[in-house]
C-alpha cells in the first residue's frame, strides 16, 4: 500500500482525496489544510488524520507521496520541501508562478529520482490523447498552425475575494484557464521559440485578467494562436479546443470528440480513411477503477500511483505531465506576461478619405515589434 | 417506478459525445416553451416521470405543472440534487469555507461553528445536508416527488471519501421530511451498493450508467452484471444509448436481457425519438410486464 497525504482540501483537493480513497493501492495517511474547520469535519467523518501544519506533516516518516492542491503561490516551497524529504509529488497546475522555480523543482525531482507529476488532466482525456497519437504518427503531415481555445463561465461580474481573483497568488484566466490549452500546445508542438501580440484583458476582474490572446511561434513556419476567455457565459462549463492544421490534413479536438480530416497525401493510420473521420470519447475512453467527475482525473492519479510502483502499462511514458513539461508551460506563461507588458503594436493612422483607420505601412511610427523572448529574462512574476 | 423515465440533459446542453450537439440543443431549448413542448409530447405518450436536476428552469417547469393540475394529473418529478454547478461556482467565487458560509447563512449553529473554526462534525454535516436538500426541494412544493436522488458527483465524491454515513442521513431526511424514497445516482454502482449495505440503506434505488458498450460503468461490465444478478436493489439504467453511440432498439434489448433493471432514463428532443423509444419499449416489454412493481412507501 502506498501511503499518500493530500495537502489542500479545496475543490481539486477533495476530488483527489475521494479518488485516492477509492484506489486499491493507496492508503490516504493524512490530510493537511490551513483551515482547522475543514480538517475537523473531514477527519471526524472519514477517519483520516488531519494535520494543520505542513512542516509537521512532512515530519511523518510513513509517507510515500504527497498530492499538493493548494493555491499556486504556495506550490514552490511545499513541493521543494516534499522532494527534499524524498516524497513523490503530484502537484496541481500550474506548477509555479515562475518558470525558473519550476525548472529548479524538475531538476530536484530528477536528482532525487522521485516521480513528480503535474495535474494537466487534459493529457489524460482520451480524445486529446488520440490527437497526440495521430500527430506523432505524422497523420496530418507537417503541422503549420494550431489554434488553441478555452472558454467558460468563471468570472461573470466584478467581484473577488479568493486567491483565484489575484494574479499575484496565481489567480486569473492565464494561470487558471490558458495554462490548459498552452500545455496541450506544448504536448503537440514542443517548446516554442517566441511569443507575440499578447493581450491580457480584464472584462470584470480588478486584480487579474479575464481574457488572453496571443500568437506563439515554434520556429520555421509553425505558429499557434491562443484565444482564452473565462468570462464567457455562453459556455456551460470550461471548454478547451485545439485545431491542428497540417500539410496532409487537419485535426479538431475537444474533450468529447476528435474530428480528423485526411488529405489523399496523408499517411492514413489504421482505422482511419481519407476525408472526414470522427472518434468519440464514448469509444476512446478506457474504463477507470473509480469515477467522480471525469475519467481524466481518475486516470492521472492512477498514472501517478503506477509510475511510482513501476507498474505502468506498456507504451505509457512515465514522464507524462512531468515537472519538466510543466516548466515549459510555465515558461510560455512567463513570456506571455512579459510580452503583454512590453507590447507595442503597429499604430494605425486615420485615413483621410474615409475617416477610418489604415495601417501606415511605409513609415511606421511605432517602435519595431518586440517579441517576448523565449527564455530570456527570468524574474518573479508574482511580485 | 415507470419503465421509462424522461431525463433533462438535453434541455441544458449536456451531451457526452459532442459539444456541437450540446450547443445545438442549448439553442433549441432556449426558452421554457420549447422545453414544455417536448415534455408535453413525452407526457402525452405515457411517459409521466420527469427525472430532473434542480436547475432554475426546472423550477419554472414545476410552476407550470403545479398551476395546471388538470393538464398534468399524473406528472411525477424525480429530482436529483444538488445542482452541482451552483455549488462548484460558489466554491470558485468564495472559497470552500466561504461557500459553506453562504449556503449555511440561515443556520446559526453551523455559522458559529464555521466562524469558530471548530466542528461539531457529523451533527454539523447533517444539519448542512438538511438545509441544502430543503433549499433544493422548495421548488417542488405541492408536487409528486416519490423519489429524491442524490446526484452522482456528490454520491461518488462521498463514496470515495468513505463518508458513507452521509447516504443514511440523506435517506433519513428524504423519508422523514418528504415521505419519499432516497435514490442514488452513481458511476460506481457495485461499490456504492456495498456502502449502502454497510450503513443500512435497504433495497436502495440506484441509478447508474448501464449500456452495451460499458461506457462509464466503473468497476466493469462483469461487476455490474454480477450486481444485477445477486444484489437486492432497484436498478435504474441511464446512458443506455451512451449519448447516441448505441441505437435505441439495440440499447433497450440489451436492457431487457437484465430483468433486474426496472427503469430506463432517456432524453430525447424530437417527437419522433420520444414516440419511437416508447414504441420500442412497449414492444420489448409486453403489457403484462410493462409496469414495474410499485414502490412501497
Amino acid at each position: 500500500m502506498m501511503r499518500v497525504a493530500v495537502v489542500g482540501v479545496g475543490k481539486m483537493g477533495l476530488s483527489h482525496l475521494s479518488l485516492l480513497g477509492a484506489h486499491p493501492d493507496v492508503e490516504v495517511a493524512a490530510i493537511c489544510d490551513s483551515s482547522g474547520y475543514l480538517l475537523d469535519v473531514l477527519s471526524k467523518n472519514i477517519g483520516i488524520a488531519g494535520v494543520k501544519d505542513y512542516d509537521e506533516l512532512l515530519e511523518r516518516t510513513d509517507l510515500d507521496a504527497v498530492v499538493i492542491a493548494t493555491p499556486t503561490h504556495a506550490h514552490f516551497p511545499m513541493v521543494k520541501a516534499a522532494l527534499e524529504r524524498g516524497l513523490h509529488v503530484f502537484c496541481e497546475k500550474p506548477l509555479t508562478l515562475d518558470a525558473s522555480q519550476s525548472i529548479e523543482l524538475a531538476a530536484l525531482a530528477r536528482e532525487k529520482g522521485l516521480h513528480a507529476q503535474v495535474g494537466y488532466h487534459n493529457r489524460f482525456v482520451a480524445a486529446f490523447a488520440e490527437a497526440k497519437r495521430l500527430v506523432d504518427a505524422g497523420a496530418i503531415g507537417e503541422i503549420r498552425h494550431a489554434q488553441a481555445e478555452a472558454y467558460g463561465p468563471v468570472v461573470l461580474r466584478a467581484k473577488g475575494g479568493t486567491w483565484r481573483s489575484r494574479r499575484a497568488d496565481g489567480g486569473g484566466c492565464l494561470y487558471d484557464y490558458a495554462a490548459h490549452p498552452l500545455d496541450l500546445l506544448t504536448w503537440y508542438l514542443g517548446e516554442p521559440t517566441s511569443v507575440g501580440g499578447t493581450v491580457l484583458g480584464s472584462i470584470f476582474s480588478a486584480s487579474t485578467e479575464d481574457e488572453v490572446y496571443a500568437t506563439i511561434y515554434y520556429g520555421g513556419a509553425v505558429s499557434a494562436q491562443l484565444s482564452v476567455n473565462w468570462s464567457d457565459e455562453s459556455y456551460r462549463k470550461m471548454s478547451t479546443k485545439i485545431t491542428l492544421s497540417g500539410t496532409a490534413g487537419r485535426i479538431t479536438v475537444d474533450r468529447q470528440e476528435c474530428q480528423v480530416y485526411l488529405r489523399d497525401t496523408a499517411v492514413v493510420p489504421e482505422g482511419y480513411e481519407v476525408g472526414w473521420n470522427v472518434r468519440y470519447t464514448t469509444d476512446l475512453t478506457p474504463p477507470v477503477w473509480f469515477y467522480v467527475r471525469g475519467e481524466e482525473y481518475s486516470a492521472e492519479l492512477d498514472h501517478f500511483v503506477r509510475a511510482i510502483e513501476d507498474t505502468l502499462p506498456e507504451g505509457q511514458p512515465a514522464d507524462l505531465n512531468s515537472f519538466a513539461s510543466a516548466a515549459v508551460t510555465d515558461s510560455v506563461i512567463d513570456s506571455l506576461l512579459r510580452d503583454a507588458e512590453d507590447a507595442v503594436a503597429h499604430t494605425m493612422v486615420p485615413s483621410a478619405s474615409t475617416g477610418g483607420h489604415r495601417t501606415q505601412t511605409s513609415a511606421p511610427t511605432a517602435a519595431p515589434r518586440r517579441r517576448g523572448r523565449w527564455g530570456a529574462r527570468r524574474r518573479r512574476r508574482a511580485a | 417506478m415507470d419503465r421509462l423515465l424522461f431525463g433533462d440533459n438535453q434541455f441544458f446542453g449536456v451531451n457526452h459525445m459532442s459539444e456541437e450537439k450540446a450547443r445545438a440543443q442549448a439553442m433549441r431549448f432556449h426558452d421554457l416553451d420549447s422545453i414544455m413542448a417536448v415534455l408535453d409530447i413525452a407526457y402525452d405518450s405515457g411517459i409521466r416521470t420527469f427525472m430532473c436536476t434542480t436547475h432554475e428552469l426546472v423550477g419554472s417547469i414545476a410552476d407550470i405543472v403545479r398551476n395546471n393540475p388538470g393538464r398534468y394529473p399524473d406528472f411525477i418529478f424525480y429530482p436529483g440534487m444538488p445542482y452541482a454547478h451552483k455549488y462548484a461556482n460558489a466554491v470558485t467565487d468564495l472559497g470552500m469555507l466561504g461557500a459553506m458560509r453562504k449556503f449555511a447563512a440561515d443556520d446559526s449553529l453551523f455559522g458559529t461553528a464555521v466562524r469558530g473554526g471548530k466542528a461539531v462534525a457529523s451533527k454539523d454535516v447533517e444539519s448542512l445536508m438538511k438545509m441544502l436538500v430543503d433549499a433544493e426541494m422548495s421548488m417542488f412544493v405541492g408536487l409528486k416527488t416519490p423519489v429524491v436522488f442524490l446526484q452522482n458527483v456528490v454520491t461518488d465524491l462521498l463514496l470515495g471519501l468513505g463518508f458513507k454515513e452521509a447516504f443514511a442521513m440523506f435517506a433519513r431526511h428524504v423519508t422523514q421530511e418528504y415521505h419519499a424514497e432516497a435514490g442514488f445516482i452513481t458511476m460506481n454502482m457495485p461499490r456504492l451498493l456495498d456502502a449502502l449495505d454497510e450503513v443500512g440503506v435497504e433495497n436502495p434505488i440506484v441509478c447508474a450508467n448501464m449500456n452495451k458498450i460499458g461506457f462509464r460503468m466503473s468497476g466493469g461490465m462483469e461487476e455490474y452484471d454480477r450486481a444485477l444478478e445477486e444484489r437486492e436493489f432497484r436498478a435504474i439504467a441511464m446512458s443506455v444509448l451512451a449519448s447516441g453511440a448505441i441505437g435505441p432498439r439495440e440499447a433497450l434489448e440489451w436492457v431487457a436481457e437484465r430483468p433486474k433493471i426496472q427503469s430506463v432514463v432517456f432524453g430525447a428532443s424530437s417527437a419522433a425519438n420520444i414516440r419511437g423509444t416508447k414504441e420500442i419499449a412497449d414492444s420489448i416489454w409486453t403489457p403484462a410486464t410493462a409496469e414495474a412493481p410499485a414502490l412501497t412507501r
